[in-house]
This record gives C-alpha cells, structure tokens and sequence, in this order.
C-alpha cells in the first residue's frame, strides 16, 4: 500500500459533499439495524448467546470441522482442504477444467475476493460473472467491493447509470433505479442460464449435519447453483457452527445487523448435490488458524460478516471502503487484515478513534476496538510506528516522569507562545491548527493555582 | 474517605480553572481532596499508540502515587477508562491495583453513584447539548448506548437536571464519535476534524447554545474548530456547569 489509511481518507474527505452522502446512507443502514434490534426484546440475550457459540465452536474447531466433512461426504458433497488462498484457487481450477467449465456464475463470497480468485481464473480463460448486482456493478467497473455487504455503496445511482450504458447500453442519462435493475435482470438471467459452473459462498456449516447455508437478498445464489451440474462452495474454517439449532440464533442476528431486515430474502440451504450433478465445498484456512493461536485476536473469527460494525464506524462513514486498501474494510477488516500483513497495513490499527461503536453493535460481540488497541502494540513492537512519532511519545514519556521538567515546560510554553506570532505558533508543523484553534494559554497550571489557594489558607 | 484528585496533564497545563472547579465541587461537599503533587499523566496518549512500555512507566508510577486513597476521582473520562479497562495489561496482580482499578472514577460518575448529592443549588438556564465522549460512554457507562437494546439512562443528564432552568437538546447522533481520538487528533488530522465538524453541526441544528460532556479533551478539539469556523455555539466543561452554585 502505496499510500496509509491517513492520505486515502484525507482525498475521501475532500469531496465534502460526497463523503457527506457516503455517511448519511451508512448511517440509514445502522439506524435501520438499531430499529430492527430494538424490536427483539431479548437481542443481547441472543449476542450473547452468539458469542459463545461461536468461540465454542472455535475453541473445538478440528472436530467440529471434522464432523462437517464426515456428515457432507455421507450426503454425497466433495470436500476438499486449502491451506491458502494459491491452494483454494488451484482446487477451484482444477475443478473447473475436469468439467471444462468455460462460463462460471458467482454469488458473493468474500473469502474468494480474499483470495483473488477471479482474476485467477479468468487468467485461464474462464469467464466469471458476479452475480450479486452490487458486486456486478463494481466488477463491470473493474473495482472490487468496497464494503462486504454493500460492495457498490459507494457509488450513486447516476455512477451505476453511465456504467450501465458502457456495458449494458441503456438509455443515455437514465439512472432510474427500476430501470437499471430491469437491464442487469436481463443481463444476468442470461448469464444463469448459460452457465457451466456456479460458486457460493457459506455463511454457516452446519456440523451436525454437513450441510451449508447461503444468505441473500437476491436470490442470486439459489439461480446460480440450482441449473449448472456443478456447484462450488468456498468456506472459511470459522463459518461452522455445532448444530442445525443453532442456526436460527444467527439468521435472527445476521440480516437485523446487516441491513435492519427481519431476516435475508432467501436463506439457502443446501443439503446435497442437484440431480446428477456434483457438489463441493473447499475449506479454507488461509492464515485463520494462526488467529486462533492468539488470544487477544481469536475473537475476530467469531464474525458472521454482517457489515454491522462497518456501518457504524464514523471513520469508515466519512473514508469509503478503498481507504483501507484490504480486502475487508472498517474495524473487521483493520484488525483482520493487521492480522494477516502488520507492516502492509500498519495504519489500519490507528484508522480508528477507539470510540468503541462496533464493539457494541457486533451481533458476536467481537472486542475489536481492543483488538485494534492491541494491534498498535504490534506495530511499535515491530518498529512499524515511524521514528519521528514514537520519539516524541519517549521523550514525553521522559517529561512525565520527571515532574519539575513538566511543570517547567509547562510554564515556559505560557509564558512564550502567547507572545509568538500568528505564522509561528500555526506553522505547517502544527497538525492541530491546520483547521482548528488552540485553546487560550492560561497565565498558570492547575498546580500553581493550587499551591497559592493552598498557601492562602495556611 | 480521602479522595486524591488526578487532573489529566493537558487539563493540569491548559485549562485550570475547570480543574479548580473538579476540585471545588469536591471540597463543598465536605470530601478530605488531597492534590499529590508529583502526579503527571496517566499513559493513555502512550498506549493508545501502541507504546506499550512508555505506558507501562506511568501506569506503575500512577498506582505508587494514588493507590493510598480510598477513591481517586479525575476529571475525565478516557483517563479513568485507561486505568480501569488498559492498566491491567500492565499492572495485574500488582500490590493496590485491583483498589485501584475499581475505585478509580470519573467526576460525574462519583457524584451521581457515590455521593449521590440532593441538590446542587445551580441555576443554567441554557439550552444544553450532551456531548457523550466514548470512553466515558462506552467503557464507564455514563449513558445508554444506541448500538444496545437497553433502557435510556444517562447519569450525566440526572446530574445536571438538578441545575434550575436547564434545557437539554436532542440531537440527531446523540453518541457519535466527535473525532478527537487522543493522538488520532494529529495522525488521522482530516478525518479527526471531519468528525468534529459534524458533531459540532448536528448540536448546532438542534438549537445548543452550550455543548457540555465530561472530557475536555473531545471539548477542547471541538471549541478548537468552533473558534476557527467562527461558529454561534460554546463548549463547557460539565464541572464547570456543576459549580456554578459555589461561591
């Protein structure tokens, strides 16, 4: 990453009247999530509940994940184990080419956006199709998602328009929502029904009975892997959850924090091949099982990938998606991808003002403004914080522990800088003043005005 | 009950009439409030970069010099959160640091669930914005968050309806991050004074002559762009509000 989260943000932040509009239709999601979770009286209950299922399952995960491939192969599903993301996409690929799959049909999954898989495979000459219409629109653009449930919310409707006109030549100038989402009908109802090949992702596996099932709201998911003979399903190590029972704790908690729904149009389950076609699930590591080794990050693969701390982020609301330069954007993402390459996204921890909103809207109560706090130690730690900042924070460390040294600092400092001009105190090097005041300088401390009070009684 | 009073470095240095009314407010309730001297700062600046070892120096510096007196009480919400919810990592197990960590509070905090003070013969009459600073709000639990399905309470607000004619302003946001985030204030500047400067316009819109809160440090970055933008509002220290009655 070229530039840190600070310089993408500041570009994001130039367009005012856009970041504006990129935060109001953010805080539209999460205020619809408050009021869908405000109408369930016993929503902690069920976060709570959420949680430790989840770390449960995490915490016995090799059998759990054990058990999924046993009850999946006895239903007649392929299961197939990627250590990486190289792995997952030669699996996919070979795969592929057995069936001699020229067109594949693709609902969302963030785990292959996480490996790059399309460009992976459309390298060997296969044609990928998103069909998920957000994630149709930014592939027509050539720009990945930039949120994990909204991946085109950063474009408005005129955007979708002109990109609709270059590739699916509508009407110039119209950017009538009904109309645009009548054209990709067509267009995708073409691609369904000419494809070879389907991938999904999962949202959960279930142990117990070695099926998976797929949220959308489209619909996508179910055209996609209902007609082609061949159906691959990508899954992190961390989507089980134990029993086919638990599942409604999480369908309640999934679509209520993502988007304010009672519950996605369509949850899919899938519990066996289609007639005389071939069903696989590849199962994914790639990098999860060396989170799980570490306590103060294993929390993280708790996510249920609902967005909802995305949403509420008020740094994410006024930086977009590409701010991040991860695959994942907001908290999840910073700390996932801190994770994952610490000196790649050293700024990721500190794009964040540790105000602890996603923290509270997590629906599995992921502690991700600690582990973002934490993830900061690691990049001092490493030496990634940059020299100028972490001498200041040594030498004020220093001051702090001598207090005459501060007390005298501090007096100098009122005595001087009122007196400084304007072009002194406010010169490039103060950050703070770049577009707010100082506040006055008092002619004393605290602690002067103390000792005198003090003084004057005795 | 020997109350030993901590005022954050920045408030110590900048702003010691607020200060002096923490302490104040205090003394007229007849509370013993002793000011130790070589106090300096609690780490938080440190650790919230990630400079883990700097913020270990003062963390243990912070319990030899407080963990003497039954309650430490501050001015600040983010500081006290930092002893209570970030010194373990350096000080577990430490001889006074669990009296420490669960008797350290916030000003707000103190009165409104220690002292429980009747009445504070202060009259405000001004229209009124809370400005619920995050680790006050989420940490402390000074006020019901919006992200929970839990009932409305705010102990900053049961404290200041005591003041005669106060009015307090709903806002559209009423707990969104104003952006000051420590040193986010400088390494994220643009994001840090987007942030403010909505949060200054959504107490604008609604009509708030005075934004009030228990950190002066989000105040600060607030006043800072409100004094820039040459804006019709004013921030105020809620101890400050809080003393108004003493003469």
């Amino acid at each position: 990453m070229s530039q840190g989260h600070p310089e993408l943000a500041e570009k994001f932040i130039a367009n005012d009247e856009r970041m504006h509009w990129h935060d109001k239709a953010l805080w539209f999601v999460r205020a619809k999530r408050d009021n869908a979770s405000k109408g369930v009286a016993e929503w902690e209950d069920l976060r709570d509940c959420a949680a430790k299922i989840k770390m449960h399952t995490i915490d016995h995960l090799d059998s759990y994940l054990l058990e999924f491939e046993k009850n999946a192969l006895a239903k007649g599903i392929h299961i197939h184990w990627a250590y990486d993301a190289q792995e997952h996409n030669e699996i996919v690929l070979k795969l592929l080419q057995e069936k001699k799959v020229q067109k594949l049909v693709k609902s969302k999954s963030m785990l292959t956006e996480e490996c790059h898989l399309n460009p992976y495979l459309e390298a060997a000459g296969i044609e990928v199709v998103d069909t998920d219409l957000g994630e149709r629109i930014v592939q027509f653009r050539k720009e990945p998602p930039s949120h994990i449930v909204l991946p085109a919310i950063h474009l408005k409707k005129e955007d979708v328009g002109t990109t609709f006109e270059e590739f699916l030549h509508t009407q110039k100038g119209n950017s009538d929502p009904t109309y645009l989402t009548r054209a990709a009908r067509v267009h995708l109802r073409e691609k369904f029904l000419n494809a070879d090949a389907a991938m999904t992702g999962v949202n959960f596996g279930i142990a117990e009975t070695g099926g998976f099932v797929v949220c959308t709201n489209e619909g996508n998911a179910d055209l996609g892997a209902g007609l082609p003979k061949l159906h691959i399903a990508s899954m992190g190590i961390e989507k089980i959850i134990p029993k086919l029972s638990d599942l409604a704790i999480f369908t309640r908690l999934l679509a209520r924090s993502a988007t304010g729904q009672p519950v996605t149009s369509y949850t899919s389950h899938y519990h066996a091949p289609v007639v005389g076609g071939e069903l696989h699930v590849i199962i994914v590591d790639n990098g999860r099982s060396d989170i799980i080794k570490d306590k103060d990050f294993r929390q993280s693969l708790q996510c249920i990938r609902c967005g909802a701390c995305i949403n509420t982020c008020p740094v994410y609301r006024r930086s977009g998606g590409y701010s991040y330069g991860y695959t994942i954007p907001g908290p999840i993402g910073s700390t996932l991808g801190a994770n994952r390459n610490i000196s790649l996204y050293k700024t990721l921890p500190f794009a964040c003002s540790l105000c602890g909103s996603c923290s509270n809207v997590c629906p599995v109560k992921i502690d991700l403004d600690q582990q973002l706090y934490k993830h900061r130690q690691t990049v001092v730690a490493q030496n990634l914080l940059g020299f100028k900042k972490h001498t200041i924070l040594k030498v004020a460390t220093w001051v702090m522990k001598h207090p005459k040294i501060l007390d005298f600092s501090g007096k100098m400092a009122r005595a001087i800088v009122p007196k400084l001009p304007r072009s002194i105190v406010y010169s490039k090097a103060n950050l703070w003043g770049k577009q707010r005041e100082l506040p006055p300088f008092p002619k004393q401390s605290f602690k002067e005005a103390y000792q005198a009070k003090k003084g004057d009684r005795k | 009950m020997r109350i030993g009073l901590f005022i954050p470095c920045f408030m110590n240095e900048l702003y010691p009439e607020a200060s002096m009314d923490t302490l104040r407010i205090l003394e007229h309730l007849g509370l013993d409030v002793e000011y130790p001297f070589e106090q300096t700062c609690c780490g938080q600046p440190m650790a919230n970069t990630g400079c883990a070892k700097e913020a270990s120096v003062l963390a243990y510096r912070f319990l030899e010099i407080f963990k003497k007196y039954d309650y430490i009480v501050a001015p600040s919400g983010s500081c006290v959160s930092m002893v209570r919810q970030n010194y373990a990592q350096f000080l577990e197990g430490k001889d006074g640091f669990e009296h420490l960590r669960t008797h350290t509070y916030e000003l707000v905090e103190f009165l409104h669930d220690i002292i429980k003070p009747d009445n504070l013969h202060v009259k405000f009459p001004f229209k009124v914005g809370i400005h619920n600073s995050c680790h006050a709000h989420r940490h402390l639990r000074l006020a019901s968050m919006s992200e929970r399905n839990e009932a409305p309470f705010s102990k900053i607000k049961a404290l200041l309806e005591k003041a005669e004619g106060i009015e307090f302003v709903e806002l559209t946001r009423v707990d969104e991050c104003c952006g000051f985030g420590g040193t986010f204030c400088v390494s994220e500047e643009a994001m840090s004074v987007a942030m403010g400067k909505d949060r200054v316009q959504d107490h604008l819109k609604a009509g708030v002559q005075i934004i009030t809160g228990v950190d002066m440090s989000c105040l600060m970055h607030m006043q800072g762009i409100i004094d820039r933008d040459k804006l019709p509002i004013k921030t105020m220290y809620v101890g400050q509000i809080l003393a108004g009655g003493i003469v």
